[in-house]
């Protein structure tokens, strides 16, 4: 008996310190010292949220880069994947319809050229980054819809490729919200 | 594959262990009584602790107390966090308004977080409020691990004890794991994720008016301080429904190789420690370079089924490359069969990739460590099954050699036999006998999201999660109905406690018996050859009790997958 009035104690006494003290805690610190990262780096245009740097958003307009396809329709309140199995016909039913539209939308591009992440669906469905491959495929269809010249989309995506960590983690890749808000810029949007 | 990917992997391994050496010895330093330099800084601090709990330091218990304690903290805990389910819309901090959870899955929740598993029947951003994921996810995401190591701890504590009752007090050493070991690793890895980008905010979800002129609703909240925890204590519950695949919870790859690291940091310490308790670290020495063996090998086995792509959208559609369907552009192939290896090797059940979605033999792996359970396994947990099967090997290994079992100066009987069988028999009777009934039930086939032996598979992987207190999934599942949620409950309760309970059983017997010397007649555990011995012994079991479940799963899809096209 006495054991179960410790362990009540015990139990009221570190949710306290554990579940409220340490977030709240690590709120505070983290306010301070990274407000933009813990607020979840959100992005203003004229003082505006447009999005968030980590997290995809939709794009329809032809004169920006795409994203990855999604499986949730890029919805940032309710992330997930496909969860299709390698062997589900369904993949390949999903694959076949975001190959066509990259084809669709980017004439000139044969599905060999494709990179496998430009037509498969991310693990969050919220995925913010392209292969390099993925995004010089786009950049002829950009120039058509914005006028910009190639060679200036190709320096961009130069410009802000990320490189692997130390050489040995990660993959060569660009942030489709860090190209974007340059082009929007160039263009006297942003 | 490629030589850069190849390199990342084993730098991560080769980290963990590097660091998990030092901590296993302060560990040791820590719960064996010897003195430490900190002492003076958390004395003072812990016995302020001791008195508004009301524990009295200096009682010693035997293994019955210690369990009877452990069970009965264990289970106000579960209550607690089922009733701040049950309650979270009328409680405060529920900026998004998040109504309270149903009864069914309240009770799979707290068992899942309780028993250390964090397998999730819900999406986080839409199925708890902040005050949930802080004072009942956070909260037990410490206490799952604490109790985990202390289980461990005592079990050590037994082998080296002669002829005593004792295995310490549980609450000073409950408490201590947190003071000393796990409030301090959360508090600068949460710290480290918010520099790197991870949210921790009490600001309600964003609304963003979008480049394309579209409205997003983007969650947020607590995140970094639940995720510090979440890996450090081999949890694996994410704050999103994405869990580290998110964004949110892991921004980069950088950010993932820091929680790889954080999720293998205190398993593999607990190795060392291990050795430390017994005087021998040529044991823990060979225990590393057994099981480091089987992760790597895991891992690449991933790594390469997964560079090499779905020759199946080949075929149809003409893409090659890599298998990207489910997996993050940042973190590519390698980061992210390097996590599904680490996360069911050391039971943590975080994803950064969605699990269903791996290739055929991608996925056979996750599931083959989660049966293993001991590939270095969860915090605490992970050891305790080590010591199970090194016992179970030291006996059979006696029979082929006529002697009599004995392991680190201790005898090994009919009783300690009895007791390390059931605990290993416990954990595929709970994955196989509740796979095989959901399969013949209507409502079993209609939770299933992939047709044929993939289907199959993604059932299998959850029980197998479940009893592993692994708490990762092939996500196609929906199981959040009345009949999967307590099935599930109830085989995560079965598969942490019963061998608990048999371990501390065990504990108990040994602590009793007096060290016998070891002489020229004594079957040597910390030897190379024992540990093949070792290695051949948790396979073999392991391949036997779960191969024909596994043959017309991952590897009957993979048989199928290759005649499809004609191989």
């Amino acid at each position: 008996m006495v054991n179960f009035w410790r362990s009540i104690r015990f139990t009221m006494i570190f949710a306290i310190l554990l579940g409220l003290i340490y977030p709240l805690v690590i709120t505070g610190i983290g306010e301070l010292l990274f407000p933009y990262q813990a607020q979840g780096s959100m992005v203003k245009v004229r003082g505006q949220v447009v999005g968030s740097m980590l997290i995809a958003q939709p794009v329809t307009n032809p004169g920006l880069f795409h994203p990855r396809p999604s499986a949730v329709n890029y919805a940032a309140n309710g992330s997930g994947g496909s969860n299709l199995g390698p062997t589900n016909p369904a993949l390949v039913k999903e694959v076949r319809n975001n190959l066509q539209t990259v084809l669709q939308q980017n004439p000139g591009v044969s599905p060999s050229q494709v990179p496998p992440d430009m037509v498969e669906s991310s693990g969050s469905g919220l995925d913010p980054d392209i292969s390099v491959q993925d995004a010089l495929l786009q950049i002829p269809r950009i120039a058509r819809a914005t006028g910009l010249s190639q060679a200036y989309l190709q320096g961009l995506v130069r410009q802000y490729e990320q490189h692997p960590t130390l050489g040995i983690w990660g993959t060569p890749m660009v942030n489709v919200m860090q190209l974007n808000l340059v082009i929007e810029r160039r263009l006297g949007k942003g | 594959m490629t030589v850069a990917g190849s390199i990342g992997i084993l730098v991560i391994i080769a980290v963990i262990l590097a660091l998990g050496i030092p901590l296993g010895g302060y560990l040791y330093r820590v719960f064996s009584g010897t003195g430490s330099r900190l002492d003076a800084v958390y004395r003072p601090l812990e016995r302020l602790v001791y008195r508004a709990v009301g524990v009295d330091a200096s009682v010693e218990m035997s293994w019955k107390a210690y369990l009877r304690t452990l069970m009965l903290v264990n289970f106000v805990m579960m209550v607690f966090a089922y009733l701040v389910f049950r309650l979270q819309g009328r409680l405060p901090l529920n900026p998004d308004h998040v109504p309270a959870m149903p009864w069914a899955l309240a009770f799979n929740t707290a068992a899942s977080f309780i028993t250390n598993t964090n397998w999730q029947n819900y999406s986080g951003e839409q199925s708890l409020s902040y005050l949930s994921q802080m004072i009942a996810i956070t909260y037990l995401q410490f206490t799952s691990a604490a109790t985990g190591v202390v289980a461990a701890i005592a079990f050590l504590r037994s082998i080296s004890a002669k002829r005593s009752d004792s295995l310490g007090n549980f609450w000073v050493d409950f408490i201590k794991i947190h003071t000393r070991l796990l409030i301090p690793l959360a508090v600068v890895f949460a710290l480290v994720l918010v520099g790197y980008g991870v949210p921790q905010t009490l600001q309600g979800h964003q609304v963003a008016h979008t480049l394309s002129g579209a409205v997003q609703v983007i969650s947020r909240g607590p995140v970094a301080s639940l995720e510090a925890i979440k890996q450090l204590g081999t949890n694996g519950g994410g704050y999103f429904n994405a869990n580290s695949a998110h964004p949110f919870e892991d921004p980069s790859a950088w950010t993932t190789v820091l929680e790889m690291i954080a999720m293998g940091l205190i398993p593999c310490a607990l190795v060392w420690t291990f050795g430390r308790f017994i005087g021998n670290r040529k044991q823990a020495a060979v225990l590393y370079v057994f099981l480091t063996a089987v992760l790597v090998v895991g891992a690449f086995v991933i790594y390469a089924n997964e560079t090499r792509g779905n020759p199946i959208l080949a075929h149809a559609l003409g893409i090659h490359g890599v298998n990207m369907e489910g997996k993050e552009v940042r973190f590519g192939p390698a980061l992210s069969s390097a996590f599904a290896a680490i996360t069911t090797a050391f039971t943590t059940g975080a994803v950064n990739s969605m699990h269903d979605s791996l290739m055929p033999m991608g996925g056979f792996i996750p599931m083959l460590f989660m049966m293993f359970n001991l590939v270095f396994g969860g915090d605490g947990a992970g050891l305790l099954n080590i010591l199970m099967f090194l016992i179970i090997t030291v006996f059979l290994s006696g029979l082929m050699v006529g002697r009599t079992p004995e392991i680190f100066g201790k005898k090994i009987e009919a009783r300690e036999i009895k007791l390390a069988t059931v605990a290993m028999l416990v954990h595929p009777f709970i994955i196989l006998a509740p796979t095989a009934i959901t399969l013949t039930t209507q409502l079993g086939k209609s939770m299933l999201l992939n047709p044929g032996l993939h289907g199959l598979s993604e059932v299998l992987y959850a029980y197998t999660s479940g009893a592993a207190n692994n708490g990762s999934a092939f996500a196609g599942l929906s199981g959040n109905n009345v009949f999967f949620n307590l099935t599930e409950g109830l085989v995560m309760l079965f598969g942490r406690y019963i061998s608990i309970i048999a371990m501390f059983a065990i504990a108990g017997s040994l602590a009793k018996k007096a060290s016998i010397p070891a002489s020229s007649g004594t079957l040597r555990t910390d030897t190379f050859a024992f540990g093949g011995v070792f290695v051949a012994v948790f396979v073999i079991v392991g391949a036997l009790t779960f191969f024909p479940a596994l043959a017309i799963g991952p590897i009957g899809e993979q048989l199928q997958m290759w005649a499809s096209l004609g191989h």
